[in-house]
């Protein structure tokens, strides 16, 4: 089931996200990794290091690139520069998907550069779906959408966040990059089961898994990318996997970076679950 | 509430800038309170306040885009002091707030409108001008197009005053009044410094960068911002070569822009071919030169 028209028919395994700090690590050492996900605006550039860089990780690694702006579910309308800078780079990594935010972010051309949650309404999930299509059109590949963490609800919505995710994925015929620590966090924010989210999941459009770690505050939780996978998290994973199959797994890590071996080290506790899921599949 | 309103009506929040002490403002972008603002469209839960949720987003807004601008800025933030900077850029993204899908074009008004807005530098006004065009530079060198190399055999059959040289996108033609350039890699040493340095050892680095602003006398230079095995480097050049090459850019015939650059030059008649020829030959090795559209 894990390798479906939402991911290209591949099988990816556990990859990690290129970030600058290794890459010194990568290029000299050259480890074994699976895959690497690379933040897709950080090389739609003209030229430089960043490109010189991405063209000798493309040498040795298979690369799937993660967008952090394309905002679906922005009422206005697509950014054109945005869209064929990102083509240039599908050109050049030739990712066999694409993923980014179920979220918004801008809004009369002005940007927040941030990850704002959606209102759960039918008018969003219709405007949200229309845009991933036009973008999987235009650039010729599979899209899968992220679930993104929230601090805030909002009075309009509908619906809950998982009928949100449903209602877009079936408009769009898209992928879902399945992010379980993003469930978790907003659980714990918002009262809810994530178990529940996880369960209502279309498991055959499930492309890709997400796994971090947060920061816990006193009334709430940030997504902040800067700690190892906690163990509610991992058994958020166990049960994707469970339902979605042997499905590519990337961990992200964005601040205060540990080393690549620690980062790696960690990503690849999902090995656990991963085998455990291919034996029960198998007997 | 339909979508647009709802986005319009949270991001006009969100991109409020936040008080003194990093909160969310009391009164809303529309005039009123701010709670109730946020209680219009956002739902309280059983911990947070609906100010308090909106509140989340406003201040991760502010810490995000300001870190863009200190990550761009350290010279101008050096120049004007760590909270004048803070007041600046806020106001900045206030007027300018981002129009690209990316960070790295935050900073990219910042000049025209330090121009406009000269109260923020006072006294410093030129300098602060001249930092912002460096660091700005520095950002379109660092990731600005290459195009192939010109190779001498691009040249057969074409060489003489007609000929047209283009030069390389990312290359940056810059005229300063103040050696910025000096102060810029004194404040980057600085930075590079602190990474595990003690609080004394930080505080007696700002003093010194402190100082180095304060006796930094006008000067005026020359500098191309370039690239070598794609790091960014200044380098000085005489006023002559900024105007032969200031005038390729503007895709001038090379004798055209030879007699531009000698027209008011203190550089005797009888020196000026060895210079030029040194010019061109410390630009070729440097790989400032393309192939034009017809050549390639």
């Amino acid at each position: 089931m894990a390798a479906n028209r939402f991911n290209g028919y591949t099988d990816y395994g556990i990859g990690i996200g290129l970030r600058a700090p290794h890459y010194q690590h990568i290029l000299t050492r050259k480890p074994v990794v699976d895959w690497f996900e690379i933040i897709s605006e950080n090389f739609m550039i003209d030229g430089g290091r960043p490109l010189h860089i991405l063209d000798q990780i493309l040498e040795q690694y298979k690369v799937v690139q993660h967008g952090v702006s394309m905002y679906f579910g922005s009422a206005e309308k697509l950014n054109r520069e945005h869209l064929r800078r990102l083509k240039e780079l599908v050109k050049r990594t030739k990712t066999p998907w694409l993923t980014d935010h179920l979220c918004w972010g801008s809004v009369d051309g002005r940007y927040t550069h941030d990850l704002l949650p959606m209102p759960y309404t039918f008018e969003a999930a219709r405007i949200t779906a229309q845009k991933v299509r036009e973008v999987r059109d235009f650039l010729e590949i599979p899209v899968a959408v992220e679930n993104v963490s929230s601090y805030a609800e909002y009075h309009v919505s509908e619906m809950t966040e998982w009928e949100f995710l449903n209602e877009v994925v079936e408009g769009a015929d898209c992928g879902i990059l399945l992010d379980v620590n993003n469930i978790y966090v907003s659980s714990q924010n918002h009262n809810f089961d994530p178990f529940t989210y996880v369960n209502s999941v279309p498991a055959e459009r499930v492309a890709q898994i997400h796994i971090a770690g947060h920061s816990k505050y006193r009334k709430y939780i940030l997504d902040t990318h800067d700690h190892p996978v906690i163990d509610p998290v991992w058994k958020l994973y166990e049960r994707a996997i469970h339902r979605a199959g042997h499905t590519a797994t990337l961990l992200e890590w964005d601040d205060s970076i540990p080393t690549f071996q620690e980062v790696h080290e960690e990503a690849l506790k999902a090995n656990r679950f991963l085998r455990a899921t291919a034996l029960a599949t198998a007997v | 509430m339909k979508l647009m309103e709802l986005q319009r009506t949270m991001a006009r929040a969100v991109m409020q800038p936040l008080t003194r002490t990093e909160r969310m403002q009391r009164k809303s972008p529309a005039g009123g309170a701010m709670s109730a603002y946020a209680s219009r469209f956002i739902k309280p839960n059983d911990r947070l306040t609906s100010f308090e949720r909106l509140e989340i987003y406003n201040r991760q807004y502010w810490f995000r885009v300001l870190s863009g601008m200190i990550e761009d800025f350290p010279g101008l933030r050096v120049v004007l002091g760590e909270r004048r900077f803070e007041e600046m850029a806020k106001a900045y993204l206030c007027d300018h707030p981002s129009r690209s899908f990316t960070l790295r074009n935050l900073g990219s008004r910042l000049e025209a409108w330090v121009h406009k807005h000269p109260g923020w530098a006072g006294a410093k006004q030129n300098l602060a001008l001249d930092i912002v065009r460096l660091e700005w530079a520095d950002v379109e060198a660092f990731d600005g197009k290459a195009e192939p190399a010109l190779r001498p055999e691009d040249l057969s059959g074409t060489a003489g005053p007609s000929l047209r040289l283009k030069l390389q996108p990312y290359i940056q033609l810059l005229d300063l009044r103040y050696p910025v350039d000096d102060l810029l890699l004194e404040v980057r040493k600085g930075d590079e410094d602190t990474d595990f340095a003690s609080n004394a050892f930080q505080e007696r680095r700002k003093r010194k960068r402190v100082q180095a602003v304060a006796k930094l006398k006008p000067a005026e230079i020359y500098l191309v911002v370039h690239r070598v095995d794609y790091s960014v480097y200044f380098r000085r050049i005489d006023r002559e070569e900024f105007l032969i090459l200031g005038a390729l850019r503007q895709g001038k015939p090379l004798g055209k822009a030879i007699e531009i650059a000698f027209r008011k030059s203190s550089i005797a008649p009888d020196k000026r071919a060895s210079r030029v020829q040194e010019w061109f030959q410390n630009w070729a090795a440097l790989g400032w030169f393309c192939r034009t559209e017809e050549k390639t």
